[in-house]
């Protein structure tokens, strides 16, 4: 076969390493109309196209990206909007490289990097807002229902969205002062800016959804309220309760949780304190526990706020590393140091309770346990000290309990998760509807907004069969 | 957004607001907190709420610091940016028989509603108030609904010459007492719980730890409470005080001091003398 394409994806300009650690700008800059079609000739147009597969809403990728190629580049957005609400995020944010690029035909092609499906989806996205602005699609005539989504994740978004296009009256419900749910108050600026963010929620509220912040739903709100106002109900409030490892010496001054480092910068602007009234830690040795998206933002966000030097700590091994490839380098570059197969054991602290050092453990790898990678076993006697005056745990999130607790009857499954049906998304109470990290655990912005869009689906097809039943 | 409907200074440095929140006015029970945000480039700092009712709240609140001096600074008809709650659980309000309430400096305007509510339930309500000087000691005539109030003050320039801790003395020793609260600065909570856990009585304090998110999301607030982590947001604010590490919650409160001191310059070399407090 006589295919001859580039090996290599076309490179996306970025920030120098050197330069970004001091500011908390984007990093990758986006591609330009002319790298953005040299890229799309790197793609075979399979007739099969496994990276579709890939994709948790299956794009239609060799779709867009023809149009990409004949620099239709209106017609590109469309076809990826009839899909995803969110490209702009999505480009940016997906891991790529465990979906839809992980397929690609191309990069299974000896020393081939997958087609640069993301850079290219984030181009057009960004192309269109650029050239076209906010375009609303035609919403049929206004149905009576009404449907509450709880929580402005990505997942709520996308369902709010989906409804609303078909008519519905939704009312979004959400926590914090600013809808956007982890892609406002976690996702670091240098990654996604808030801006992307908040035009899509232009987009939403141009579509007629009502964005209702500071309502915390089982508080302010109670369930049974929601439940005795609206016809059907999407519950979407990720899983942003941080977890500690809880060894000795959690407490100490200079002990975080990602959560909390990542919504003061994030969320309150803390890096621009004390213009913004919210403060935030700088350390000078910073330990960062974890190796997933959160801990490398983590990382890289106190690097930016002037720390000397920052050392993730893992105790598996690179190869079971969960971040984001992408970011993964991008730390590196940024000279952020990696210690695998290292485990804390100890925060050790002065008499004004502030933490001078890390106690450690070497691991080793050892029989696969039921996730499948291999299970870390501490090395006895391998115990080693780190100076550090921060440490930033980012070892996992859990369910937030505020609403569960006032919804008893909502079954969990046993990891506190609500239960739902995998076809729709339907949980135990029927009209109650739940997807994204709340139901999954801690997870993906796209798989959040697949459960958002099934649920959406479903939801429609709940309040027509009522309908039906009523009139009959 | 959310109006101040009415203000009124209660002392130097201590402001008495009624604040539009229709939402949060129905749900709030004794013992709840809010978070406010003054405006866009404001920090979340939590509330007591002091009283509910007509769609209204009401928070009392001690000039401390930046963000404290600036809302102390707004004026009737001002709106914050973000009112949010209500926040924590609410008391544990039963029938217990006799109840002494503890109440020190901003601490009064939390043990308020408490008191009330638990006067409602049937309870005989002994409260203690305490202050520096007596212009310190708020809200005092607005409790005559107790059975018994006493008050301290660390001059003696009105009631009992001495500290909170003094007169809970002298009621535990004349009278029997079934369950105690003590809300106010962390130092007194630290001993009044001291000297609840001598006498055996339990005693609810309302733990201040700094806040984020008030929703068990940040982690920031988390306290130790009979050798355990707790987030003060979502399980408390209120925790048995024989049990609370008192020594660490207080360290943990210093963990901004430095940037806390830079702010409140700065906010000063803006306004000028702060002569509304
Ligand atoms: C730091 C960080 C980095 C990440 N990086 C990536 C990445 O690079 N790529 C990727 O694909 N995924 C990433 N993720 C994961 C991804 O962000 C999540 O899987 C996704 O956001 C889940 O979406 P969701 O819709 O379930 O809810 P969330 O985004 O968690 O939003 C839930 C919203 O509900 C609100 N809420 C909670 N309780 C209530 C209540 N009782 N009432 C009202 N509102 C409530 C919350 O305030 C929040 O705004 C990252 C996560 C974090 C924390
Ligand atoms: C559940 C809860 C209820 C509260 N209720 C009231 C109330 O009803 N009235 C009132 O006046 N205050 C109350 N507080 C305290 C109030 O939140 C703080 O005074 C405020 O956050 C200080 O902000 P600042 O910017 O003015 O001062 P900062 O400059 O931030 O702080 C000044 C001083 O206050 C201490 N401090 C900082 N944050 C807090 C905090 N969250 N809690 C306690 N001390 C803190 C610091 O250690 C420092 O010494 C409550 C706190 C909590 C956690
Ligand atoms: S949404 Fe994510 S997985 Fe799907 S094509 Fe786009 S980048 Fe790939
Ligand atoms: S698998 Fe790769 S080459 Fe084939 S259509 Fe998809 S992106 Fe193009
Ligand atoms: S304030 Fe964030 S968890 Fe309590």
């Amino acid at each position: 076969m006589a295919v001859n394409i580039p090996d290599k994806k076309t490179p996306m300009k970025e920030q120098l390493p050197q330069e970004r650690i001091r500011n908390f700008n984007e990093v990758a800059l986006g591609y330009s109309e002319e790298e953005a079609v040299e890229e799309a000739k790197r793609c075979l147009q399979c007739k099969v196209p496994l990276c579709v597969r890939g994709c948790p809403v299956n794009i239609d990728i060799p779709g867009f990206i023809r149009q990409v190629r004949e620099r239709n580049f209106e017609k590109a957005a469309e076809v990826i909007k009839s899909y995803n609400n969110l490209p702009a995020i999505c480009g940016r944010v997906c891991p790529q490289e465990n979906q839809c690029e992980a397929q690609c035909v191309v990069g299974k092609m000896k020393n081939h990097e997958p087609v640069a499906i993301g850079r290219l989806e984030r181009f057009v996205a960004d192309w269109e807002a650029e050239h076209i602005g906010l375009k609303l699609p035609e919403i049929p005539p206004r149905r009576s229902e009404k449907v509450a989504v709880i929580g402005a994740g990505p997942g709520g978004i996308t369902c709010a969205a989906d409804l609303a296009k078909l008519g519905y009256k939704v009312v979004m419900f959400e926590a914090f002062h600013k809808p956007g749910g982890v892609l406002i108050y976690g996702i670091p600026e240098f990654r996604l800016p808030k801006a992307i963010v908040e035009r899509e929620m232009a987009y939403i509220r141009a579509l007629g959804v009502e964005v209702r912040t500071n309502v915390i739903v089982g508080k302010t709100v109670s369930v049974r309220e929601i439940l005795d106002e609206f016809d059907a109900v999407y519950i979407g409030i990720g899983a942003g309760a941080p977890k500690f490892m809880g060894i000795p010496g959690t407490n100490l001054i200079g002990v975080f949780s990602a959560s909390e480092i990542l919504t003061r910068v994030n969320l309150m602007r803390a890096y621009a304190f004390p213009n913004y009234d919210t403060p935030v830690k700088k350390g000078d040795n910073v330990i960062v526990v974890g190796a997933g998206n959160v801990a490398m933002d983590a990382a890289r966000t106190a690097l930016r706020l002037g720390a000397k030097s920052v050392t993730v700590v893992y105790r598996r091994s690179e190869q079971e590393m969960p971040a984001r490839l992408e970011e993964y380098h991008h730390a590196l570059e940024e000279g952020i140091k990696f210690h695998w197969l290292t485990q804390p054991v100890r925060y050790l602290g002065d008499e004004n309770g502030r933490l001078t050092a890390v106690e450690c453990i070497k691991m080793q790898l050892g029989e696969p346990d039921e996730s499948g990678r291999r299970r870390p076993i501490p090395v006895e006697g391998s115990n080693f000290i780190i100076e550090a005056d921060m440490v930033i745990e980012a070892i996992g999130q859990g369910p937030q309990k505020i609403l569960l607790q006032d919804f008893p009857e909502l079954k969990l499954n046993k990891w506190g998760y609500i239960e739902v049906d995998p076809e729709t998304y339907a949980t135990s109470v029927p009209g109650v509807y739940a997807g994204g990290d709340i139901v999954t655990g801690a997870a993906t912005v796209i798989e959040a907004m697949g459960a958002g869009k099934v649920a959406a689906r479903s939801i429609h097809q709940y309040l027509s069969s009522k309908v039906a039943s009523e009139k009959s | 957004m959310f109006r101040i409907l009415r203000k009124r200074r209660l002392a130097e440095g201590t402001h008495d607001f009624w604040v539009e929140a229709p939402e949060v006015a129905q749900h709030a029970r004794p013992g709840q907190f809010l978070v406010v945000r003054i405006h866009e480039q404001g920090e979340r700092i939590p509330l007591t709420i002091a009283d509910a009712q007509d769609g209204k709240v009401r928070i009392v609140v001690k000039a401390v610091g930046k963000t404290t001096y600036e809302l102390c600074s707004l004026k009737e008809g001002d709106e914050l940016a973000d009112v949010v709650g209500p926040l924590g659980h609410p008391s544990e309000i039963d029938r217990f028989g006799h109840v002494l309430l503890v109440g020190g400096g901003v601490g009064i305007a939390a043990i308020y509603p408490i008191a009330r509510e638990l006067k409602r339930a049937g309870n005989r309500v002994t409260v203690i108030l305490g202050g520096r000087t007596a212009d310190q000691v708020i809200m005092r005539d607005e409790f005559d609904f107790a059975d018994r109030v006493l008050i301290t003050t660390d001059d003696g320039s009105l009631g009992m010459k001495g500290v909170v801790t003094d007169a809970m003395k002298v009621v535990l020793d004349s009278d029997e007492v079934d369950i105690a609260w003590a809300i106010g600065p962390t130092i007194m909570m630290k001993f009044c719980a001291l000297l609840a856990r001598e006498r055996d009585l339990k005693i609810w304090t309302s733990l201040n730890p700094i806040m984020v998110d008030g929703t068990g999301m940040c982690g920031a607030c988390r306290v130790s409470v009979n050798g355990k982590i707790r987030f003060a947001c979502v399980d408390g604010p209120e925790f048995d005080g024989r049990f609370v590490d008192w020594d660490e919650l207080l360290k943990r409160l210093t963990i901004y001091r430095e940037e806390e001191k830079k702010a409140l310059e700065r906010y000063l070399e803006k306004v000028g003398e702060p002569t509304w407090l």
